[in-house]
């Protein structure tokens, strides 16, 4: 008994001593996002509700200009409804080709598993700006995937660059590593006994996926699907260098208000409309996936 | 950021394409993050700093000339003579030997938009830039004098700046150059693929905008993102004069293009990446910038359409409160030696603003003394119309309802 209590005594502070401790490694994560995204956050915020200065045109000064958000969103609603039908196409087949990938690395893998992640992550060591310039080679009119796509005579209009196919392509493509890590992370922690019960348990292969290997990779797909949607509704590149000028998605209609018409309020009111565009579809599919412990 | 960027683009476009231009240097890269948020910061700071800017009257800063025998230079990328085996410019060596003043030169201005977002909260606040000479087109140079950002030459000190060729002389927004100096022109053009033109349409020849809309070449011709050379060359082709139109004669441009880009005449509308489209075939005619066009070789044509291109300037200007304005005002004055800026324009291909460039070319580079796209003759200029100049609020509104037109 005698030694516990003097262990037990000193214990107590040490846990409180962990316990600043844990705070203290909170500090530059909290000082970093206070810095570069609460403070920014607020000023955006203020910024889109600026009314111009009257007489003095290109200036604009604080208000309480709610109209920036009703403007934003009636003359950029086919903008919006683009972006979000994009990134979600472009959500779903990253996920088909996902999926298997990452099954395949985390069940198959064996030794080569490490090697296989490094050349999934690969195409990341050159730059997006490069990658997304090289789809303008493959997808050339006179290249290879066209003519044969327009031999079978599956293009509408002749081509694929400068379309939203090529769009959704590129996005699909340049997202794709975002969802391919966060599958393979969740399908490699299954534990293979439970799949190998459920065969013992008279399930068919198929079954067993569905009632075991996929829900138990829910988060997973939660999340990758959550890391390709969102930064792929808010892209400009890809619509810039692949679309055409019926492409645009919301990136681009905010970087021209920022860039061309220096509009900043309008500009902010459309990254807001955005943000929360994003949350509200982001919080509807986490209640309907019914993974929230995720969030 | 931008500097690398600015140059992993340049390498970029380097490796898409043999021929290069400042042009092409993609608009889209140059707008980093960061430009954005200081944009955003600059916007809201404006309540407090907005009121106070001059309207006209530029702050000087005491000049550390004498002291610091260094100027800062931003310019476009590729729009200096450059030696590729060591990545150092001949010219500005040149200066420093002469002057014994160093020469910090920055690609740095991919857009003029781009630019202005990046400084204009400094400027706004009455802070130095960083920048002792800026080169900015006619319209945004304008706009930099109206606002009090650039500051007044002491000519004095630029004797060689009477070497400016006439038709730049007294230009409706700096009447006296007394704040600008033009750095090189340049002309808004048709631009094409010969081999693919002819292939299209039978002719590897292009005179006319009319081409420009034959259903042979749906989809396979891009316009700039320009407005005033693509809005120019349209109204020039519909009989408007564009030095000098009315919002009518606008808008019935805008309608021409309204309809071409929705039915899918016009495959994209771009700022500088068009040449590598034209390289690979899959845009087979455009309205580009001379240099660029040029300098994608013999396999593609260049013209000024008959009905008229335009005829844009670049402007070299100081920024209020550089810190540096004596060594930049040597700086231009060296570079309006005829013999310099033959050098510059052997090598860059645009327009020399300079008298007595076309002589000095002769010992440089004598095929280029006839070149019509460095050194135009009366006729060739008498085909080009300088955009006229707008308020802020003309070209605000013509710039969202061309902008909305194009798909933004």
């Amino acid at each position: 008994m005698a030694p516990v209590l003097p262990a037990t005594a000193s214990a107590a502070p040490a846990a409180r001593r962990r316990g600043r401790a844990a705070y203290v490694l909170l500090l530059p994560g909290m000082t970093w996002l206070a810095v570069f995204f609460a403070i920014p956050f607020v000023t955006l915020f203020m910024t889109s509700l600026q009314q111009p200065v009257p007489g003095k045109s290109g200036k604009y000064a604080f208000g309480l200009e709610f109209g920036n958000y009703v403007t934003s969103m009636t003359e950029y609603w086919p903008q919006f409804v683009r972006s979000f039908a994009y990134a979600g196409i472009a959500t779903l087949l990253a996920l088909l080709i996902a999926y298997p990938l990452a099954y395949f690395i985390a069940f198959k893998g064996g030794r080569w598993r490490s090697l296989l992640l490094v050349l999934v992550i690969a195409p990341s060591f050159a730059s997006f700006l490069l990658r997304t310039y090289a789809w303008r080679t493959i997808l050339a009119d006179d290249g290879p995937i066209t003519s044969t796509l327009n031999a079978l005579h599956l293009l509408p209009d002749g081509r694929v660059l400068n379309t939203g196919i090529a769009v959704v392509a590129g996005l699909t493509y340049n997202f794709l590593p975002f969802m391919i890590l966060p599958l393979y992370a969740a399908l490699e922690k299954i534990d293979h006994r439970l799949i190998e019960a459920a065969g013992d348990l008279y399930a068919s292969a198929s079954t067993a996926f569905r009632k075991v290997t996929w829900p138990l990779s829910m988060p997973g797909v939660v999340a990758g699907t959550l890391l390709t949607f969102i930064p792929a509704a808010g892209d400009y590149i890809n619509a810039e260098l692949l679309g055409s000028t019926k492409d645009r998605m919301i990136g681009n209609a905010i970087q021209t208000n920022f860039i061309e018409f220096r509009d900043y309020p309008t500009a902010s009111a459309l990254s807001f409309v955005l943000m929360a565009a994003i949350l509200i579809l982001v919080f509807t599919y986490i209640r309907r996936a019914g993974t929230e412990e995720l969030v | 950021m931008t500097d690398d960027r600015a140059r992993t683009v340049r390498h970029l476009t380097g490796m898409m394409s043999s021929a290069v231009s400042r042009r092409r240097v993609l608009q889209v890269a140059g707008l980093s993050g960061a430009g954005l948020i200081a944009a955003a910061c600059g916007a809201a700071g404006e309540d407090t700093g907005g009121a106070s800017g001059p309207a006209s009257a530029a702050a000087a800063a005491q000049d550390a000339s004498d002291t610091e025998k260094v100027v800062n230079w931003s310019n476009w990328p590729l729009y200096l003579d450059i030696d590729d085996a060591t990545g150092k410019y001949p010219s500005l060596e040149k200066f420093t030997e002469q002057t014994g003043i160093a020469v910090t030169y920055t690609e740095d201005v991919n857009d003029n938009n781009e630019f202005f977002a990046k400084v204009r909260t400094q400027l706004e606040q009455g802070q130095d830039i960083g920048r002792d000479i800026v080169t900015l087109t006619d319209w945004m140079a304008a706009l930099w004098i109206q606002n009090g950002y650039a500051q007044k030459f002491d000519k004095a000190l630029m004797p060689n700046a009477k070497n400016l060729i006439p038709k730049l002389q007294g230009v409706a927004f700096d009447p006296g150059r007394d704040y600008t100096l033009p750095w090189q022109s340049g002309f808004g053009a048709l631009g094409w693929n010969k081999a693919k033109l002819k292939e299209a349409i039978g002719t590897d020849t292009m005179t006319s905008v009319d081409q420009l809309w034959d259903p042979a070449l749906k989809g396979r011709i891009t316009v700039l993102s320009e407005m005033r050379d693509t809005m120019g060359i349209i109204m020039a082709w519909q009989g408007s004069d564009p030095s000098n139109f009315t919002e009518d004669q606008f808008n019935q441009a805008l309608e021409v293009l309204t309809q071409q880009v929705d039915s899918g005449q016009i495959r994209q509308v771009t700022g500088n990446d068009y040449a590598g489209a034209l390289e690979s075939g899959d845009v087979i005619a455009v309205i580009g910038w001379s240099g660029d066009m040029i300098q994608l070789g013999e396999d593609f044509g260049v013209a000024l359409p008959e009905t008229g291109g335009t005829l844009w300037t670049d402007n070299m200007l100081i920024p209020a409160l550089a810190a540096h304005k004596k060594n930049a005002e040597q700086l231009m004055n060296f570079y309006y030696d005829p013999e310099v800026a033959a050098t510059v324009a052997a090598y860059v291909q645009y327009i020399s603003p300079v008298q007595g460039a076309q002589q000095a070319m002769a010992t440089i580079d004598p095929a280029l003394v006839d070149n019509q796209w460095i050194f135009p003759s009366a006729e060739t200029l008498a085909n080009s119309y300088v955009f006229m100049t707008l308020t802020f609020e003309q070209d605000e509104a013509y710039q969202r309802a061309f902008q909305k037109a194009i798909g933004n």
